[in-house]
């Protein structure tokens, strides 16, 4: 049994450690998810419930990578969201309405993550100074002024909402977008701007001293979070098809923040599985009624005690890894050898 | 000039409450360097409490209170038990979020239970008193008073008790402390037990003094102390009396000169101007990072 | 030219006088050790070399430019690099990405060619790692490259914060208590290392000690410090018996 369980682990490692393995599954998740929606292989509920996990794979990884990797604590993310939100359904209902918003939809989701990026910019200045605790407090005051400041807008229609939008937000769309953040966030986290990141985590003054720049690290983390948190605000506009500010307040916050941390800090595997545990399980809960709401947080508590550091905690699957990074050592060892060998 | 003196009043007010939830949060911030989330809804289980006493019980004003604010120490106390103090060594986030999922646990479960928005029967003989143009009622006056007592009795048991030396003594450094035979559990517990009954009385008053009580009045008035506390220096018990006071003058001002939809944004964008300025509030200390 | 020079260099922590008209050169190539009982003010020199601290007054110049006022990353991009009292490594990262971060500054690819691995990303990585397992071979860590710095036992992790201060590129390196608890043998193969450092990177090196077996042996200066103040400098086998010296460590002498 247990050779046979070797054998299979063996092999599985070996098609996860394949150049072509990451590729071919979202080529086939994408080619599943077009046929999926095209020919409903699946039941329109489903696809829904999919949908809602993209995009909140979306929200989790990327407020993961400040508060999980870089060791901040940002309360205030539906902020963001609600920033790409309105911006996507101004532009797709008021400024460019009529028959091509199909075509523009992605120009409208991009302006979405960007205004929200722009956004982003302006929140990560505050946390040059201030960390832990304050930061906490700017981004929660941030979140609520976005949606006192929407309440007040007569023009976007002020408490009771905006709509009008058409239903544009589709699974392959949903699919690409979600496949970009994440391979987008990794990147990032392997690169030299994401060891800043987690240096910051680890010390601040330390990393600083190492040369890091930490306001640019900050600054490039903050832009990149609040992208993707606006892509998933105008994802998520343009599946309900209705929005007002109540929906992107603390609660949503908090739901997002319960996602990150049930799926475990710095590791974007932990925000997938997080994601997806929180929307599916929500889901599966809901004949139970209001006590479902008692039933997650309860759940949460339970698991945070038994593991403070979420599921994944700071782990990754291997195949989240990039490969060059992960055969790094490996290729230097090879060379080293080669070269001790030939002299 | 009696606009303002009456607005003050109402700002005194509920500056009152603000202040009594912000020492909540402060003193556990003291102790445990950690924001109590569920603190707002232990304030809501305060007045829900209030309102069982008063309505199924049949209890007057006093009975009703002291009913509450025991309820809301020993809830207090059983969840930092629970859900806290396996934390102590694990990431400070790791107990944030845990505190986040008490409250919510508790809002939702308060809402199972009672699903519709309720309302405290009047234990105040209600009286209005009229001096030169401004008006005050017998609630009002007592809400005032009964903080400020209960403001001044916390400033002399943290400053003249022993219970008060040791959590002191707690903040201050947490290696050494439980080194001097201070029993720091239990000190621990003992904070809980204040902290968390000031909120529940905050929560009776807040419960007679506005129309009615939901499961989800915790959340905003919560936060509301919170930012009090950050305004006053968080860890700072009497910057979290004067950041409550100050915030309740700020939305009190807010709602006499604008439109009531501004008063969210003009009291947070309040709080960032503050940072701004004073980065750990108006009492707090900057903690120099050792190198 | 000296490689540093320090002018005057005053602090105060709310008042309380930290250091006080610290004057200081170093030329290059020299091994510099500063001195002192507890709490006489040597890390906050360091802290204030480095950019941790803004001095409140007085000057350090750099290969001859101004650093008061820069931020440590700006400092140590210009060549200054150290180590800490109390290891700070970046404990949950591997000790290959350790000694990675500190490359920071020498990285030459921008934001976006980082977040869609185009243009330079990938030979940069290449050449990064490459450096930094060199690097980690000449400590004798390149085994380890791949565990969590934190789990490395003391002695490992002594050698990885210099290599991690090397890897950033530095002219001047700043130790702080290398040898604090260890024993005899191991400070001896400290001092070995601490010239062998010097020799085959160029550097020159200025280090806080207690160790008097430490200091003697490799220091070619030292200089004296007691409550913020300087009470002596110059030649080992001369401070060895100064009279403020033995003051400062044994305290007053008792006349009889």
């Amino acid at each position: 049994m247990s050779t046979v369980l070797k054998s299979a682990g063996r092999g599985w490692r070996e098609i996860t450690g394949n150049r072509a393995f990451m590729p071919s599954l979202i080529v086939a998740g994408f080619v599943f998810s077009f046929a999926a929606a095209q020919f409903e292989l699946l039941d329109p509920y489903v696809q829904l419930i999919l949908m809602y996990v993209g995009i909140n794979i979306i929200l989790a990884s990327s407020l993961n990578l400040i508060n999980g990797y870089m060791g901040e604590f940002s309360v205030g993310h539906a902020g963001f969201m609600a920033v790409g939100a309105y911006t996507a359904s101004i532009l797709t209902v008021s400024v460019f309405p009529g028959g091509a918003t199909f075509l523009l939809f992605p120009l409208a989701v991009l302006a979405g993550g960007l205004v929200s990026a722009l956004v982003g910019l302006v929140v990560a200045v505050p946390s040059f100074k201030t960390r832990g605790d304050y930061l906490a407090i700017v981004t929660l005051a941030f979140n609520m002024i976005i949606k006192s400041l929407i309440e007040n807008l007569e023009a976007v229609g002020g408490p009771r909402g905006f709509l009008g939008m058409e239903k544009l937000t589709t699974l392959p769309w949903v699919f690409f977008w979600t496949v970009l953040s994440v391979w987008i966030i990794r990147n990032l986290v392997y690169s030299n701007f994401g060891r800043g990141v987690l240096s910051i985590r680890e010390d601040e003054i330390a990393s600083d001293l190492m040369s890091v720049n930490t306001r640019h690290v900050k600054l490039i983390a903050f832009v990149v979070s609040s992208f993707f948190a606006g892509i998933a605000g105008a994802l998520f506009a343009h599946l309900l098809q209705y929005i007002n500010p109540r929906m992107f307040d603390i609660l949503k916050s908090t739901d997002i923040l319960i996602m990150v941390y049930l799926g475990g800090i710095g590791s974007i595997a932990g925000s997938i599985i997080g994601a997806t545990i929180f929307t599916v399980l929500l889901e599966i809960l809901r004949p139970m009624g209001l006590w479902r709401m008692v039933l997650m947080p309860l759940l949460l508590v339970i698991l945070m005690i038994f593991r403070p550091r979420g599921i994944m905690g700071l782990r990754e699957f291997r195949w989240f890894v990039p490969l060059h990074d992960f055969l790094a050592v490996r290729l230097w060892r090879r060379k080293k050898e080669a070269a001790d060998a030939s002299s | 000039m009696t606009y303002l003196l009456q607005q003050a009043l109402n700002a005194l007010q509920l500056g009152s409450i603000y202040a009594l939830i912000a020492l909540g949060y402060t003193m556990v911030y003291g102790i445990l360097t950690m924001i109590n989330f569920a603190h707002g809804d232990l304030f809501m289980v305060g007045a829900f409490l209030c309102f069982v006493a008063a309505t199924y019980l049949k209890l007057s004003f006093v009975p009703s209170l002291l009913l509450s604010m025991a309820g809301v120490a020993l809830l207090g106390v059983v969840i930092e038990k629970w859900a806290y103090k396996p934390l102590r060594q694990a990431p400070r986030v790791s107990a944030i979020i845990t505190a986040l999922g008490v409250g919510i646990f508790l809002e939702n479960f308060t809402l199972a239970l009672c699903p519709y928005p309720k309302h405290i029967p009047p234990l105040i003989a209600h009286e209005m008193w009229s001096f030169g143009g401004v008006s005050i009622s017998s609630l009002q006056i007592l809400i005032i008073l009964l903080s400020i007592l209960l403001m001044i009795l916390l400033d002399f048991i943290v400053r003249r008790t022993m219970v008060g030396m040791a959590m002191r003594a707690i903040s201050w450094d947490k290696t050494i402390v439980p080194l001097m035979g201070v029993p720091v559990d239990r000190v621990i517990s003992i904070t809980f037990a204040i902290g968390t009954s000031l909120g529940g009385a905050a929560g009776v008053m807040y419960g007679l003094a506005y129309p009615v009580i939901d499961p989800y009045m915790g959340i905003m008035v919560g936060w509301k102390a919170f930012i009090s506390a950050v305004v006053g220096g968080i860890g700072n018990i009497r910057g979290a009396m004067i950041g409550g006071f100050i915030l309740g003058g700020v939305e009190i001002l807010v709602a006499a000169f604008l439109p009531s939809t501004y008063r969210d944004f003009v009291a947070f964008a309040f709080l960032l101007v503050l940072l701004i300025f004073r980065p750990y509030g108006i009492l707090g200390k900057p903690h120099p990072q050792k190198v | 030219m000296p490689l540093l020079e320090s002018r005057n260099l005053t602090h105060y922590f709310d008042g309380l006088c930290a250091v006080s008209d610290f004057n200081l050169d170093v030329e290059p190539g020299e091994i510099v050790g500063i001195i002192g009982p507890n709490g006489a003010g040597k890390t906050t020199v360091f802290n204030l070399f480095t950019g941790v601290y803004r001095a409140t007054g007085g000057s350090v110049l750099f290969d001859g430019s101004e650093i008061v006022g820069r931020t440590p990353s700006e400092i140590t991009s210009l060549g200054i690099a150290r180590t800490f009292q109390n290891i700070r490594l970046f404990k949950e990262l591997s000790v290959l990405d350790n000694v990675r971060v500190a490359h920071y500054a020498q990285v030459r690819y921008n934001a976006i060619e980082a977040l869609l691995q185009i243009g330079r990303y990938r030979a940069e990585e290449k050449r990064v790692t490459d450096r930094a397992m060199d690097l980690l071979a000449a400590f004798r860590l390149e085994d380890h490259a791949e565990e969590p710095a934190g789990n490395l036992p003391y002695g490992m992790q002594r050698r990885l914060e210099m290599a991690r201060a090397l890897a950033t590129g530095p002219r001047l390196l700043l130790l702080d208590e290398p040898a604090a608890g260890m024993n005899p043998n191991e400070i001896v193969q400290l001092m070995d290392l601490i010239q062998w450092i010097r020799k085959s990177f160029g550097l020159t090196i200025l280090l806080i000690e207690h160790q008097m077996r430490l200091v003697m042996g490799i220091c070619e200066r030292l200089k004296v410090l007691d409550f913020g103040a300087t009470i002596a400098e110059g030649l080992p086998r001369d401070i060895q018996n100064h009279p403020k010296v033995l003051e400062a460590y044994l305290g007053e002498e008792v006349s009889p």
